[in-house]
């Protein structure tokens, strides 16, 4: 399973890299794998103000639907909207052009409570 | 329990499937992504391991046994070679499990059941046949592989002289691998394939030269899409041993000239009238509905629940089956699906929902 060494992520599978204040947050590989092949997202909405871990967008598969959970506390500033005539690029770039949506990032430190990359390749084998 | 595994699990794990639990069994719900294994049935070929479901074999005439008050669908007038859909009901004329009956010999049948379902339907069986003697259960010696899609006649015809000539629901026996083997023209797709009977030790080798030969595997995910997307019920989900055959559109697969048991049950139901109906639609967006979601109709009320529902990717959009009540519910009308809160619009469609299946080619 790819992880990407510079991006932070979650327990729920989503990863977040952080850039002059503005956050952009995506699943990972290990998400996209365990969902097969995304249908839908619902997106957020412009302006919405997300709580770190709370419910930010919504992606169906063929098998299932699922949450995804904002990994920091912000302000919705941009979304991909591409990805709801195209939700199949979560499967194909989950790293890049499936990117979900952009945050106005409200408390920096709170990227403590999340894992960097080393820590989350070692939690990806702990799920094994 | 453990979860039982078929003789192709092995074949499986090499092929990096992703097994899931179904019915009690260990079975690959997808290969590699299970919209391109839905694209190989509609478009190519491609072969399931369906070797989960049981068989069991009748030997004697089908009214002195007492297999024709067991099932629903017309026996005396089936011929040799020719196999039919239908049900086995309990007294109450709850589903006890879907079947298709073949008739080998004018005094010989094969009944093909369920995986999940094997032991309640041969208790149920052998508690109504006049001489269980007659009854012989081949499940675990017999492998089954659906090969399926436009392409499959032509796929087949280098392992299978003569194929060509099998019509719908028809069935023949074949010389394969060194044994004889039964093809019957069937499926669950909606798209013209076979199902081939084999024995349990070659299955394996049968497996892996239908994949030298070029079929794409194919697992349960994409087979529950078809079936989604022509209509078909799954047992569990359209039928239960609760729910009656006539409100999950079992009508055309009972045979209303004969005794059969739970006939009187249903012929209450039909004077007293029934509450629900199955019916398909499809969802206005790209939003799928799931199993147990409430259904609403036209003016917002709620009318019943989502008994089976995924993505089309024929459409690209959300499809389902869904119990509603009788009255009020029409084809071609506005519904929506969800809960409270959220509700997605979609439309009642008449059956089958994709309709450019090469079934009958």
């Amino acid at each position: 399973m790819e992880v990407m060494d510079h991006l932070y992520y979650t327990k729920e599978h989503e990863w977040v890299s952080i850039d002059d204040g503005v956050a952009t947050v995506g699943i990972t590989e290990y998400a996209q794998d365990a969902l097969g092949d995304i249908t839908f997202i619902e997106l957020p909405d412009m302006d919405a103000e997300v709580e770190q871990f709370e419910q930010l967008a919504s992606v169906e598969s063929v098998k299932a639907a699922n949450d995804v959970y904002s990994p920091l506390s912000g302000k919705v500033i941009e979304v991909n909207t591409e990805l709801q005539d195209n939700p199949a690029l979560l499967n194909k770039s989950c790293y890049g052009l499936g990117w979900i949506a952009k945050l106005q990032v409200a408390a920096e430190d709170e990227a403590t409570k999340l894992m960097g990359a080393e820590e989350y390749r070692t939690y990806l084998e702990s799920l094994e | 329990m453990p979860l039982k595994q078929t003789p192709i699990y092995n074949e499986h794990l090499r092929l990096q499937a992703k097994m899931v639990p179904f019915g009690g069994w260990d079975m690959p719900v997808q290969y590699e992504s299970i919209i391109a294994e839905y694209k190989a049935v509609r478009q190519d070929v491609a072969v399931f391991d369906i070797c989960h479901m049981g068989e069991f074999i009748i030997e004697g005439d089908a009214r002195s046994t007492g297999l024709d008050r067991i099932v629903t669908q017309s026996l005396n007038d089936l011929p040799v070679q020719s196999c039919r859909y239908g049900a086995m009901l309990n007294s109450q004329g709850g589903v006890i499990d879907d079947l298709i009956v073949f008739r080998l010999q004018p005094e010989k049948w094969m009944l093909v059941v369920n995986g999940s379902t094997i032991e309640k339907d041969k208790a149920h069986i052998l508690g109504q046949l006049k001489d269980p003697a007659c009854f012989q259960d081949i499940s675990d010696r017999t492998g089954k592989l659906d090969v399926q899609g436009p392409c499959s006649r032509e796929f087949l015809k280098p392992l299978l002289a003569g194929i060509e000539k099998l019509s719908y629901y028809t069935f023949a026996e074949f010389s394969l691998l060194d044994e004889r083997v039964i093809v019957s023209r069937t499926g669950y797709t909606g798209e013209l394939g076979y199902e081939i009977y084999i024995s349990a030790e070659k299955v394996v080798a049968l497996w892996q030269k239908l994949l030298e030969l070029g079929a794409q595997p194919a697992g349960l995910g994409s087979r529950d899409v078809l079936r989604i997307e022509m209509g078909y019920s799954l047992y569990g989900h359209e039928l239960d041993d609760g729910r009656s055959p006539l409100e999950a559109g079992l009508n055309p697969f009972i045979c209303w000239d004969k005794d059969f048991i739970g006939k009187p049950a249903l012929l209450k139901q039909k004077e007293s009238g029934l509450k629900y109906k199955v019916v398909c639609f499809v969802s206005d967006s790209r939003r799928s509905p799931r199993e147990g979601l409430d259904v609403y109709d036209a003016a917002g009320s709620l009318a019943g629940k989502v008994s089976s529902g995924t993505f089309s990717p024929a459409l690209s959009r959300g499809i389902g089956l869904a119990f509603v009540e009788r009255a009020g519910v029409e084809v071609g009308q506005q519904i929506s699906f969800g809960h409270d809160d959220m509700r997605t619009p979609a439309q009642v469609v008449s059956r089958p929902i994709y309709k450019n299946g090469s079934l009958k080619a």
